[in-house]
């Protein structure tokens, strides 16, 4: 094995009660690229924060090229030749690439000479490491992919050696993604050592040279990627087996159950974010729209489930019309049949602070058989609570605890179990399986399976490729605001990825 | 990485920390008693004495305690609905316009249990309208409801002092408050169930609306944890997101909640003027709007815990006022203005290292083995 690039030995790390980080040792060669995957709060985290002096480490040592490093901010990572790219970018967003790379390294008072040496340097990685970027572009106006490009430029030129990315394909598109990939090659080659923290198991196996598991704050295995499958690694990062693949039969579709026509949603800075959007779920089918995060996804189910004021258009639920001009009252939507799961289940689909069993009649508190009058039933909403959870496999199966406490998965299934136990007509999913694991996913999308086989009509929001096409009986694109493309559910990733990518961005994604 | 998280026992968040943080602030005001050349522990002595030591001390005590609740209730219903209620002094204030006009109206007529439900209800009646404006604005033009209801205190205070020093006022009297109440006008003490128990009370203003500050207590526990409104509420204080999702109403939420927390402090009128002078004077509040912060912030918003932290503050208010006859008035401000800080301000400060205390001694009392199973 090549010489250590870094050395963690011993890394513990707590947070009041919680232990983020138990005794981790890592090793990584000089000029590979190393994958870290686990679950949600496994603690890569974490670990990648110590790493850059974000926080510090309770006990143990870390090492960058076998020698012992002191890091205590993110200065001294930089020092000691580490760099790293967030999963929120940190840039600001009105100033120019060649700007934005400087911030931070400027070396006079005057900007005039600092600015003219980082432009030649800007001009020679770009070179090396075709990392092509316009130095005298405004960030806002990049795509997202080239902001990236921007965030990676920043730390070579601060002279890093050492490049973590964390999650960085999670607002990309598949080709910008597959061009991320390329530029991480390159640097590998010029003897760069990359870090890569991601839970989605494909890149690893299509870039990594080794990948290193998390499960519940603890290095479990390391492995060569060739020697072991993503099978391995998912049952490594659960703790047991997992079935990937979604098991479904022939979809029969029925009469159209919702139907939008040409709806138009503007966000609060009048941006048009949903623009002349139709299309029909019929009963009995999964429709699943695909995109880029932020292309109106978002607004087009807040728009339906009545959270947000439409402009123009018109839905239909079971053929009768739902208020979009004075934001109609989702209280009455739940009345009609229309479920919906929300996109950020922390703030929006649950209450962490509530007990579980408060949670599940959210939406539905005002039903008459959780309520005596204006008192709650509390021993029914139990009841009930307990119900589900035992229906849904939900751990720990205490009706009590605060729902802070469960994990992601199990917070998910609270408000799946609680949407679809209403036996709603109309089921809207947004991202169900975001910050879930892997196990869990497994169960919700055979819920959502069985959802479509008992003749309901899904609607299914997701960024997730994979889960898109695995569960969709249609796929629909959106792209700015309006649906570019239907597609069956046999098309390939790449046809999706150049429908998200906008037909128009094609040459600057690709 | 999710967000460190762990959970203490019931026992440990609701008993022990606010012991601890209550223990700290005695001592450091210990050290400022020390500093200012007296004895801490004579003073401690005084303070526990004068408050608890006899009959008359625990009666005047309770009528302090009373107060407190009110306040302490009002303050923390609205902390439910994420709203920080500074307007209970105001609202406490204009609720004796409530108590004033019935009483001046019935006192000649009608026996104390006949027009104490009536003062009741006018004095709630009117705290709650008083809050009404600013949840309003709150609610539909977004009006932030710290700076309206600052600012409606000092409009109350204004409307209290035109009206004590005019219509209200008696046409001889010099004093800027309303005549006396009749029989009719004065609630019957509850010194007696103090003597009941031995105690002796000489003359003290311990009267019935300590019973209905109880009530209501137990009102707001109902009302928070045991209805759909409070459920709605709730949801709203936690998740404003989550409160639109579910369809709750936010106006309709923040509107009644603020006009319960308004009657809540209108109530409070009821036991300085009906219960011990028998009138309503200039700045008959005189803070206790304030100290209801306090008392909520330190009672975790709840009834038990604000029914608890308003006899605290009764006993420094009674004991401190022993101690500002024994060694000086500033002692017992100091040391009111510790226990604030510790127990209100600073609430969090020695929770980090109690709850990684007791996460080294059983991981599982504080939740972690919740966050650890799989999906």
């Amino acid at each position: 094995m090549a010489q250590a690039a870094i050395e963690l030995v011993g890394i513990s790390k707590s947070f009041g009660a919680v232990r983020a980080n138990r005794g981790i040792d890592l090793e990584v060669a000089r000029g590979t690229i190393h994958g870290i995957v686990g679950e949600n709060g496994a603690g890569k985290s974490t670990l990648m924060s110590i790493l850059y002096g974000f926080y510090q480490a309770d006990s143990g040592e870390i090492r960058v090229g076998g020698r012992p490093a002191s890091i205590r901010t993110p200065n001294d990572a930089i020092a000691a030749g580490i760099g790293m790219v967030h999963q929120h970018f940190m840039l600001v967003d009105n100033f120019t690439v060649l700007e934005n790379v400087i911030l931070g390294a400027e070396s006079d008072a005057m900007l005039k000479k600092s600015i003219a040496r980082a432009r030649s340097e800007l001009e020679r990685l770009e070179r090396e490491y075709g990392l092509e970027v316009d130095p005298d572009a405004i960030v806002e106006e990049l795509p997202v992919g080239l902001q990236q490009r921007v965030e990676i430029l920043k730390a070579l030129y601060r002279g890093a050696e050492i490049l973590i990315l964390d999650e960085p394909t999670g607002v990309l598109t598949p080709a910008e993604a597959d061009h991320l990939f390329r530029i991480l090659r390159q640097l590998k080659e010029q003897g760069k050592t990359v870090v890569l923290i991601t839970h989605k198991l494909r890149e690893i196996m299509a870039i990594t040279d080794t990948v290193s598991v998390m499960r519940q704050g603890a290095m479990v295995a390391t492995r060569e990627t060739k020697n072991t499958t993503v099978e391995e690694l998912a049952e490594l990062m659960v703790g047991r087996r997992v079935l990937l693949r979604v098991e479904k039969g022939e979809a029969s579709p029925g009469a159209a159950k919702l139907a939008v026509d040409n709806l138009t949603v503007r966000d609060s800075r009048g941006v048009t974010m949903v623009d002349r959007v139709s299309f029909e779920v019929r009963a009995g089918e999964i429709v699943g729209i695909a995109g880029i995060a932020g292309n109106g996804q978002s607004e087009l189910i807040e728009a339906i489930c009545g959270i947000r004021r439409a402009v123009s258009g018109t839905v239909l639920l079971d053929g009768r019309p739902i208020d979009l001009t004075g934001a109609a009252d989702p209280g009455e939507l739940r009345e009609r049949g229309l479920a919906h799961v929300p996109e950020d289940r922390h703030h929006v689909g649950l209450v962490l602070a509530f007990e579980e069993n408060e949670n599940s009649i959210l939406g539905y508190h005002d039903r008459e058989r959780y309520a005596k009058g204006m008192f709650l039933d509390i021993d029914a909403i139990r009841d009930d609570a307990r119900e589900k959870i035992e229906k849904y496999d939900i751990r720990p199966a205490d009706c009590r605890l605060k729902t802070a406490n469960f994990s992601g998965g199990n917070q998910q299934k609270i408000v799946l179990a609680r949407e679809i136990e209403q036996n709603p007509g109309v089921l809207i999913v947004g991202q169900p399986t975001r910050g879930v694991d892997v196990g869990a996913i497994e169960f919700i999308h055979k819920r959502l399976i069985a959802m479509r086989d008992a003749g309901k009509a899904v609607l299914l929001v997701s960024v997730e490729l994979n889960e898109i096409r695995s569960l969709s009986d249609r796929i629909l694109v959106m792209f700015e605001g309006r649906i570019v493309g239907e597609r069956g559910p046999d098309a390939t990733e790449g046809e999706l990825g150049l429908l998200m990518a906008g037909v128009e961005r094609r040459e600057t994604a690709a | 990485m999710s967000t460190p998280y762990a959970r203490l026992p019931g026992w440990a968040d609701y008993g022990l920390i606010p012991l601890i943080n209550l223990l700290v602030a005695f001592v450091v005001a210990g050290f400022v008693v020390l500093l200012v050349g007296e004895n801490p522990f004579r003073a401690a002595v005084i303070l526990v004495e004068g408050a608890f030591g006899r009959g008359q001390g625990i009666a005047y005590t309770l009528y302090y305690a009373t107060t407190f609740i009110f306040t302490g209730l009002s303050v923390a219903v609205a902390v439910h609905c994420g709203l920080f209620n500074i307007g209970t002094e105001g609202q406490a204030y204009m609720g004796g316009l409530g108590v004033a006009i019935v009483c001046l109206s019935f006192d000649r007529m009608l026996p104390w249990w006949l027009t104490f439900p009536l003062a009741v209800f006018a004095s709630a009646a009117i705290g709650a309208l008083w809050a009404l404006i600013p949840a309003y604005l709150q609610a539909r033009r977004g009006s932030h409801i710290v700076i309206t209801t600052i600012m409606f205190n000092f409009i109350a205070a204004s409307i209290m002092v035109y009206l004590l020093v005019g219509p209200l006022k008696p046409l001889a009297s010099q004093a800027p408050q309303t005549r006396l109440f009749l029989e009719g006008g004065r609630l019957p003490k509850l010194n007696w169930v103090i003597e009941l128990f031995g105690g002796k009370v000489r003359s003290a203003p311990f009267n019935v609306s300590f019973l209905l500050a109880l009530a209501m207590a137990f009102g707001m526990w109902v009302l928070v944890w045991r209805t759909r409104f409070g459920y709605e509420m709730r949801t709203y204080g936690f998740s404003p997101k989550a409160a639109r999702y579910a369809g709750i109403s936010e106006t309709r939420v923040i509107v009644l909640i603020m006009m319960v927390s308004g009657a809540f402090a209108g109530m409070m009128a009821l036991n300085p003027t009906m219960g011990d002078q028998h009138n309503v004077a200039i700045d008959f509040v005189s803070g206790a709007g304030f100290v209801g912060i306090a008392v909520a912030l330190m009672g975790r918003s709840h009834p038990v815990g604000i029914v608890l932290a308003a006899i605290l503050f009764g006993m420094l208010y009674q004991g401190g006022a022993e101690l500002a006859f024994e060694i000086s008035r500033d002692m017992i401000v100091i040391i009111q203005g510790l226990v604030i800080l510790f127990a209100g301000a600073l609430e969090h400060m020695f929770r980090p290292a109690i709850e990684a205390l007791f996460a080294s001694f059983s991981p599982r009392a504080v939740g972690l083995a919740a966050s650890g199973k799989d999906g």
